[in-house]
């Protein structure tokens, strides 16, 4: 059951269609519902290894729809702390909640000022409306 | 023309309804310099009884293993096609098909591509198959991207006593896929697993065959075990019409199994087409190059196929695909999910033990020195005619006998070695005439 | 349906082998089989009804239209099969010494003459399986090309269209070329700007089909050429729409220096549920020494395979290639002779006519004339009836023709590509045409209906979401899967191992 069309205040986004939740030196990363809605329901979700690094701007895993596959951005740089094991078996808690649930990966971060470079709740929603 | 349904009065009609004035004008966005302004150089229209004569005398001209009594194989075999596969061959729908992107259209030829690939991994062991591979030198080379994306390595080991046309082909997708190809001597005939342990290490896959190009079984689970130990993958290129005698490459630590399809259930035709096949464990599903069918329901819980992890392929993944594959071999790979069938898993074996039983008996009769006197050989074996193998050979054909293949025109050192090849479309009475050939 | 599989009866044999009277010969035990395969068995009269059955359920050229774009999905003429058939054809070893094979070898040649005579090039390897092959083998010519000039660490690139059919840019990563894509402009022609300022001295060369998957000629096609060759690069010719112009425009004059053609789409070798095809390659002279070996040459009356090629490649498939696949397509073009430029102006008459009947039914992305394919979208009947590409195509099976190609080019949103070829009859185009126009109608008046179809074909639309997700892919012989109900405990790909 797709989620909602919902973008919540308290993260930053990426314009690759990345969310960040950022807690001191740690950050929450996954997909936004934008992204979700794109690709359709997901079949399967490619993680890195617990304790590699990840690099603001490149890719660090994939998912897939029947249809089509995604590179995932990493919003920022750092080294995976730990992988969503539940979307690995489950991978459609990304549409149904992707701001919960559907959390992709667990990143501790290089810089933690880094999140700064990132987009607001409402740039992010106007970079949407240009798409 | 006869394959065309317009009339004049049709043709009058469409243009018409375009808004053109003739069929020329329909051209005009092609630049005066690049139009043809001549009629193509070929030679006239042939009807359909000068087309089938015309063809007729080419074919006349060919010595077909109905004119000749053939021991020639080295990679493709005049077994048996049973009279089913050419009726179901002959059915329109599968002739005349394409691929099966509108599953609802095409739920025969999936399922019948699922039922193709369940058959191939009862073979050979193994928990995936794809819907077929072009052939059996095309299907190592996707092996060795399997290996190379999997491992991370890009050493591949192949033996020597792997079909030299499998190794050229290795040899020249290598370059585009960054890869080192090293080959492994053979020691009389065989593979000697503490010479694959050497070049193993830092290897993305070791390759070798069973039975191998000489006919000779190789010790398969001491190969498979070597390339495991350096953590390579293990991979068997096998002979489809061996495995209801010889273990499936599952069976003893393989990774991946490849192999010709040819010889389950299409005829030779001069090479082709024909259809590899490819499976492997399922630790490799996502790396599968090809298609793959997989079963799943309808909208009224009805059971139904489809292709599935379509997200490999090109047509999807594009530049980061598993292959850049679409037209398969699927109907010759139909035919051998036809003949497998027809034989069973009795008939299989019995196929098996046959022509284990006449290779032997030739090998006796024959009288001539084996080249590899030691070694346990399946269907096929190589003698020392005493002559170069070319003379023998013409010498035979003149007598409306092929004898074999010369290995000298890839083995150096053969100089008079034939390559026999027996199945059981021979008799002892054909090997007595073969015997009688070779000796005078 | 049931499966073979489940059809089977322990004990049953269609097979009969012949046996004689000889000492067995034994498999030494660390390699003889343990279990048996699990085979069907089954006799003949079942085996026979298991595949008719297969057959009913599945719709080629020969049940009905089959517009699928790009494909070129024409009559496959019935003479070809009863000439592939012949014992001088099918009963021929690859490995036959040349003097027992005149006759193979002579078709092949003429064959490699004719199709050099096609592309406007000099020389040809018939060798690659299908057209993906073909193009890797192009992509293979082009890094040998510039070795031999001592350019390889230089030219990184190849560019391909943003209309390219995927096997473009897979091919090219498989040959170890980096990708670079150029856009079309809004006329459906290369962007010319864009491209000039893409190709320099770091690009090997360009992968194109002309016409496009749009169905449009590109009217710089002499320009694109200059550029390439100006930066000392090649072009190479995807021919999977090589129907839209055999006698009419040639690719070696357009200025392409290798051209992949494809058996199974131009020259009627039948499509077989999906293969086989064959994917021959023709060259222009500065290549030809590069061509996988062997090549079939002539020598006065004889016919002989030329094995001498020391700057080849190597070889991109077993022997001399798909050799059924020459036959068939070899009878084909005999057929036609010179004519052959008719097969094209009716591909492209019988394309423009059904464009002209459509074109007011549904969004026309370009505003030209089509060559022997044509893109619509669907993108209006979404806007306003929320029914997408998907759901026509769908819609058509109930009208009992095949679907075109959908969602391709992915530059054109909810794409249907429309090929007929040139063997459909006027009456079956204008159903094809009535059968849009009343889906277009139903789009208005019945979206639901569109969204559940099909209605009338063996099973209702499929699931492809639970395919991808549950991946069985094979027959579990001691507990297949049943998918109406949710996922086993432990059921997973893993599980089928072994199962």
């Amino acid at each position: 059951m797709a989620a909602d069309e919902s973008y919540p205040e308290n993260l930053r986004y990426h314009r690759e269609h990345d969310w960040a939740r950022v807690d001191g030196d740690t950050a929450v990363v996954g997909i936004t519902w934008y992204a979700q809605d794109a690709l359709g329901e997901l079949v399967h979700f490619e993680p890195p290894d617990e304790g590699a690094s990840v690099a603001a701007d490149e890719s660090y895993g994939e998912v897939e729809s029947v249809k089509a596959v995604s590179d995932l951005i990493s919003p920022l740089t750092g080294e995976v702390i730990e992988v969503n094991q539940m979307v690995q078996e489950e991978p459609e808690k990304v549409n149904d909640d992707p701001y919960g649930d559907g959390w992709l990966i667990k990143i501790r971060l290089s810089d933690p000022g880094e999140a700064d470079g990132l987009l607001d709740v409402a740039a992010y929603k106007a970079l949407l409306q240009e798409q | 023309m006869r394959y065309l349904s317009l009339t004049d009065s049709d043709q009058e009609a469409m243009l018409a309804a375009i808004g053109v004035s003739s069929i020329d004008e329909l051209f005009q966005d092609i630049p005066e310099r690049v139009r043809f302004d001549r009629p193509l150089d070929l030679e006239p229209a042939l009807s359909e009884p000068e087309l089938v004569a015309h063809l007729e005398q080419l074919a006349g001209r060919n010595a077909h293993t109905g004119r000749e009594l053939s021991f020639l194989g080295a990679g493709i075999y005049d077994h048996y096609v049973p009279a089913i596969v050419d009726a179901i061959l002959a059915r329109g729908e599968f002739l005349t098909a394409y691929t099966p992107y509108q599953p609802e259209m095409s739920q025969g030829v999936l399922q019948a591509i699922f039922e193709y690939q369940t058959v191939i991994c009862e073979l050979t062991g193994m928990d995936v198959s794809n819907a077929s591979g072009y052939d059996g030198t095309t299907v190592a080379a996707d092996a060795c991207y399997v290996a190379k994306h999997t491992t991370g390595r890009t050493k591949v080991v192949l033996t020597e006593a792997l079909n030299p046309q499998v190794r050229q082909v290795v040899k020249t997708y290598a370059p585009g896929f960054g890869l080192e190809v090293v080959e492994v001597p053979h020691t009389d005939g065989i593979t000697d697993p503490d010479d694959v342990r050497k070049a193993a290490e830092d290897a993305a896959c070791v390759i070798f065959q069973q039975p191998n190009f000489f006919g000779c079984l190789e010790p398969a689970p001491e190969l498979a075990a070597v390339a495991n130990e350096a953590e390579a993958l293990a991979v068997a290129h096998v002979d489809p019409v061996s495995l209801g005698v010889l273990e499936a490459p599952g069976g003893y630590g393989c990774a991946i199994a490849i192999g010709e399809g040819q010889g389950a259930g299409n005829y030779q035709s001069y090479g082709g087409p024909h259809y590899g096949f490819i499976a492997m464990r399922s630790d490799y599903i996502r790396r599968m190059p090809g298609r793959i069918v997989g079963e799943t329901t309808d909208t009224a819980g009805e059971r139904g196929y489809v292709l599935t992890l379509q997200t490999r392929e090109q047509h999807i993944r594009r530049e980061k695909a598993t292959s850049n594959i679409t037209t398969n071999q699927t109907l010759l790979a139909l035919a051998g999910l036809a003949h497998l069938s027809w034989l069973g898993p009795q008939g299989l074996r019995e196929l098996g033990e046959t022509c284990m039983s006449l290779a032997a008996y030739a090998k006796d009769r024959l009288g001539l020195p084996l080249v590899f006197p030691d070694r346990t050989t399946f269907k096929e074996f190589a003698v020392r005619a005493g002559r170069p193998a070319e003379e023998a050979i013409r010498a035979a054909r003149e007598q409306g006998v092929h004898p074999g293949y010369a290995l000298k025109r890839d083995y150096s050192g053969m100089e008079d070695a034939l390559l026999v090849c027996v199945t059981e479309k021979r008799s002892p009475g054909d090997i007595d005439r073969l015997a009688e050939v070779l000796a005078a | 349906m049931k499966l073979i599989f489940e059809k089977s009866q322990a004990g049953r044999t269609a097979g009969t082998l012949p046996s004689y009277d000889l000492p067995p010969a034994e498999v030494p035990e660390e390699l003889r089989r343990g279990e048996p395969p699990r085979l069907p068995e089954l006799a003949e009269p079942e085996i026979v009804r298991h595949f008719t059955a297969l057959a009913d359920r599945t719709f080629g050229v020969d049940t009905g239209f089959y517009p699928l774009g790009s494909c070129t999905m024409k009559h496959n003429p019935r003479v070809n099969e009863r000439v592939v058939a012949l014992p001088g054809f099918r009963d021929l070893h690859p490995l036959q010494e040349e003097d027992g094979a005149q006759g193979a070898l002579e078709l092949m040649w003429r064959l490699q003459e004719i199709l050099a005579e096609v592309c406007g090039l000099h020389a040809v390897s018939l060798q690659p399986a299908a057209g993906s092959q073909g193009e890797l083998t192009g992509l293979m010519l082009m890094r040998a090309y510039f070795a031999d000039r001592g350019e390889a660490e230089q030219r990184k690139f190849v560019i391909t269209a943003d209309t390219a059919h995927g096997t473009n840019p897979a091919s090219v990563t498989m040959a170890g070329f980096e990708l670079k894509k150029v856009e079309t402009d809004a006329r459906g022609n290369l962007d010319l700007d864009d491209l000039r300022a893409k190709v320099n001295e770091e690009t090997a060369g360009l992968m194109l089909t002309n016409p496009s998957t749009l169905g449009l000629f590109d009217e710089h096609i002499e320009e694109v050429a200059e550029i390439f060759h100006g930066a000392g690069a090649l072009l190479y010719y995807d021919g999977a729409n090589l129907n839209a112009v055999c006698g009419i425009s040639r690719p070696g004059d357009m200025g392409f220096d290798i051209v992949h053609i494809n058996l199974h789409k131009t020259f009627s070798q039948p499509h077989g549920g999906g293969g086989p095809g064959g994917g021959p390659v023709a060259v222009r002279d500065i290549l030809e020494p590069f061509l996988p070996a062997p090549t079939v040459i002539r020598d006065g009356n004889e016919f002989l395979l030329d094995y001498n090629r020391p700057k080849s490649i190597g070889k991109v498939r077993g022997y001399t290639g798909p050799f059924g696949v020459f036959v068939r397509s070899y009878a084909f073009i005999r057929a036609y002779g010179p004519e052959l430029r008719r097969m094209s102006e009716v591909a492209v008459l019988n394309a423009n006519y059904m464009l002209s009947r459509l074109k007011s039914t549904y969004d026309l992305p370009f505003e030209r004339l089509c060559m022997h394919e044509f893109v619509l979208s669907a993108r209006n009947l979404k806007r306003d009836h929320g029914v997408n590409a998907l759901d026509v195509a769908k819609r058509l099976m109930d009208y009992g023709f095949h679907p075109p190609t959908i969602y391709f080019p992915l530059i054109v949103p909810e794409a249907l590509m429309i090929e007929p070829t040139e063997t459909e009859p006027k009456e079956t185009l204008d159903a094809f045409c009535d059968a849009m126009e009343k889906i277009a109608a139903e789009a208005a008046s019945d979206p639901e209906m569109l969204k559940e179809a099909p209605h009338r074909r063996p099973v209702r639309r499929l699931d492809e979401v639970k395919a991808a997700k549950r991946a069985i892919v094979k027959y579990g012989f001691d507990q297949h899967p049943d998918l109406r109900g949710e996922r086993a405990e432990g059921e997973t790909v893993e599980a089928q191992k072994g199962a």
